[in-house]
This record gives C-alpha cells, structure tokens and sequence, in this order.
C-alpha cells in the first residue's frame, strides 16, 4: 500500500504562511524599541486545547495564544486535567507568540488508564505519554477589527506528535507512534453580537488524539471537522460549546466525535480559568464523559 | 465639444480645493438608527460624561497618554462625542477632520489602539453601559483601526507618491 505521508495541501498552505509571516519581523525593531506587553483585548487570545495550541478546549482557533498585539511579544503556560468516565488525562505546557503572527507550542499529555489498565493487564494507572509540538501561522483577518467584512481571521497549524508506548499502540493496530496533524482555522468575532465563531478543518491519522499511535486499518490522512461557539457574557467570561470529529481507524475499538460545553473566567490578562463538561466518545471501553478544568497564567 | 470638456475640468479643478477642506465623515455606520443605543448611552450627557472619564483613564494611563497634546484635548472630546451621537443613532453629523489623516503621524501600534478600547471600557463600564450596547459601539468603531494604526509600508508609499 502507498504511504501518503503528508497531505499536500495544508503543505502548500503552511509554504504561503511562511512567506506571508515574513514582512512581520519588520516589526521586530519596534517591539525591542518599545517592550511593551499584554496589549490584546481580554481573552482575544483564547484558551488552550490539549494539544496545547491556543483556541477553545479541544480544537485551535485561528487567534494567537497570548496577550501579545502585532507589535508585540507574548505567551503563556497552562495546565489541564480531564476526568472522564474511566480515565484521566491531564495536559500541560507553554505557547509562544511572536507579532500575532507566528504561535509556537510544546505541551505534554499523560493519558493514564486507572483501573482499566489493571484490566487489560498492563498494571493499574498505566500511562500513556505524548509530547505535541505545534506551530501556526496567522494568514489573513483580524477578529477583532474587521467587523466591517464577513472576512474571518484565517490560521494554519500543524502539531507534530510523539506517543512513548510505541510497542502498545502497535500491539492495538496502529501503525506508527508518531505523527502530524495539519489544520486551518477561521475564526469570526461577531462582536456587535457577543459571538464568536469557529471552524477549523484538520488532517490527521491519530487515534484519540493521538494516545493511541496514528494510522490503523488505514495509514491515510483523514479530514476532520471542529468547530467551537463563544457567547460574551461580558468582557471576563464566555461561554460555548465545541464539537471535533476523529478518525475511526483502530480495529480493537470504536472512536467517537468529541463534544464540551465550556466557561472560561479571565479575571485579569495574566490568569484565566476555563471549566468544561466533556464528552470524549468511546475510547476503547465506553463512552467517556466528565469534568475538564483548566488554568492558564501569561501575557 | 473639447472646450465643453475642458470647461468641466477646469470648474472641477476649481472645485477640488474647496471639497477637500470639507470634513470627511468616519467611516462608522449608524448602527442604531431609531437612537435606542443614543439612549443605552444616556443620550447626550451620557455620552458626553463617558468622554470626560475616558480622558480621565487616558491621564493615568502611561501607554497612550504621550499621543494626546494636552491643548487638543477639548477639542478631540467633542469630535469623539459627535462621532459617538452619530453612530449610536442621537441624530449628529461628524464635524471632524479625516481619522486616517489626523492619525497618520502618530505612529500607533495595535497595543495603542488596544489601548484606548481598554480605557474607554472602563469609561462605559463606570457609566454603566450595558456590555451589549459597548460591544455595538466597539464593532463600529474597530474597523477605524485601519486608518488609525500606523502602517510603515503605507506611509512609505505615501511619501514616495508626494515626492
């Protein structure tokens, strides 16, 4: 069978972002001159995904992660834990933002298996590491500015990740421990409306995010769909939904869509916390639902 | 025929000076025409206090207090308050000059006009303006930060042009 090892078109896409980022480090000269932080409007940043990447909390957005403006520098760390029906997965790591162009991101998720590691044989609270390493590039838009146009603001990511039980998720079907997901987000501030809306299209072969290796009956690329609604309640708190269609690849066991309905609390730019109530779908032993909660500190 | 044509050149010409000291009105739309956002502002001394407060936060505010020449205070706090009847539909006609020519010296950075949106929240969080009414003004207001924000490639372009 022809590997495809990586789409083409979000490599194309990814070509154009690089040359469309490159005119921003004329700014570079200004941000040194005048070391000015935090100069985005509260939570315009978003929050982080478990990937890391900023957005809501399970798929990106096309905004930066940061309180950084496009003449600016900006970051932040975050740490989240998700407790489901059988499992907790818990996700932490830091993102850096260069002129709200250009977001880089590594993060760390530890899916541990509790009791149902026990069961399977692999010991009680066997865990599951992956490290994600993320880049997104900022293409076209401002979702706060062009309020004028139906124009959202247009990003393109890729995250490149790394699972440590290569032998398990082989012995499970998978046919790699590694592997990148390509994507491209829109997002729209409607903000006369306090809505804020996304899409975001993504090209993946990981099994659960990734927890379970990439690739399995197939080793193709599979297009997937995430999309994410905020309503403003005011200017520290927002409140939405998110759904995030996976791949259905691994033979032993069923994968579901992903759904949570979030709040997310940012009493001040420097700190924000975001609570949610997920639902995971089938990950091998049932259907997984439960309390997310994170906390993310930075400028 | 040519003498026709080129007496509409010539009376346009003679126009041209005279239309461009006329005031060029923002680019705002009227987002509220029946004025039912005029008066979730509290109509004309609402708007007129939310301008006196956000020049109060702009004093105590080191980021962007260095842009406003203490003398042209008074008269940018009327023009902001014409500009704020007139999109929140209180029946007033910006009187003011073009925003892209009264800002295009100023060198503002995103984090600038950022900056004002902050301070002029706090005015309207302390006037008590629903967040609802804030957000409509805010939406027509924001696309102005195309003309506000300083573009190096522009402004270059500019000066090559008139040189």
């Amino acid at each position: 069978m022809p590997r495809r090892l990586r789409p083409p078109i979000p490599l194309a896409v990814l070509s154009a972002a690089l040359a469309v980022a490159a005119p921003s480090l004329g700014h570079a000269q200004s941000a040194m001159d005048n070391l000015s932080l935090s100069g985005k409007l509260l939570l315009t940043g978003g929050v982080n995904t478990v990937e890391g990447t900023a957005g809501g909390g399970l798929t990106p957005w096309a905004v930066t992660g940061g309180y950084g403006a496009a003449n600016q520098l900006g970051g932040n760390i975050y740490a989240t834990n998700v407790s489901t029906t059988d499992y907790r997965i818990t996700s932490y790591g830091a993102v850096a933002t260069a002129f709200d162009r250009v977001e880089l991101s590594l993060s760390k998720q530890a899916f541990d298996t509790q009791d149902v590691g026990a069961a399977l044989g692999l010991g009680k609270g066997y865990t599951i590491n992956q490290t994600t390493a993320g880049v997104k590039v900022r293409l076209i838009g401002n979702t706060v500015y062009d309020q004028d146009s139906w124009l959202p603001q247009i990003a393109a990511g890729a995250q490149f990740k790394s699972n440590d039980k290569g032998s398990l998720v082989r012995a499970l079907g998978a046919r790699d421990s590694h592997g990148t997901d390509y994507y491209v987000s829109a997002t729209k501030l409607f903000l006369a409306q306090d809505l804020l809306l996304n899409a975001t299209v993504r090209e993946t072969k990981a099994n659960q995010f990734g927890i379970l290796g990439f690739g399995g009956t197939d080793n193709r690329y599979h297009t997937q769909i995430e999309g994410s609604a905020a309503y403003l309640i005011n200017r520290h708190v927002a409140i939405g939904a998110e759904v995030r269609t996976k791949p259905d690849n691994l033979a032993v066991a069923h994968e579901g869509t992903a759904y949570d309905a979030f709040v997310a609390i940012a009493p001040c730019k420097a700190f924000s916390v975001t609570l949610a109530w997920v639902d995971l779908g089938n990950i091998v032993t049932r259907r997984q639902t439960g309390f997310y909660a994170s906390l993310q500190a930075g400028f | 025929m040519i003498l026709k044509t080129s007496a509409i050149l010539l009376a346009a010409m003679a126009a041209t000076p005279v239309l461009a000291e006329q005031p060029v009105p923002p680019n705002a739309p009227v987002v509220s025409p029946d004025g039912s956002l005029y008066r979730a502002f509290g109509g004309h001394d609402g708007v007129v206090k939310i301008m006196d407060d956000l020049f109060v936060n702009i004093e105590a505010d080191p980021r962007i207090k260095p842009f406003f020449e203490p003398a042209k205070i008074p008269h940018i706090k009327e023009m902001l308050v014409l500009q704020v009847c007139a999109i929140t539909g209180g029946g007033c006609t910006y009187t003011g000059k073009d925003m892209a020519k009264v800002h295009a010296q100023l060198g503002i950075q995103p984090s600038d006009f950022n900056a004002l949106v902050e301070d002029l929240q706090k005015a309207m969080d302390s006037n008590h303006v629903p967040f609802a009414a804030q957000n409509r003004l805010l939406a027509a207001l924001a696309p102005q930060s195309r003309v506000i924000i300083y573009k190096p490639s522009a402004a270059d372009g500019a000066a090559a042009t008139s040189q």
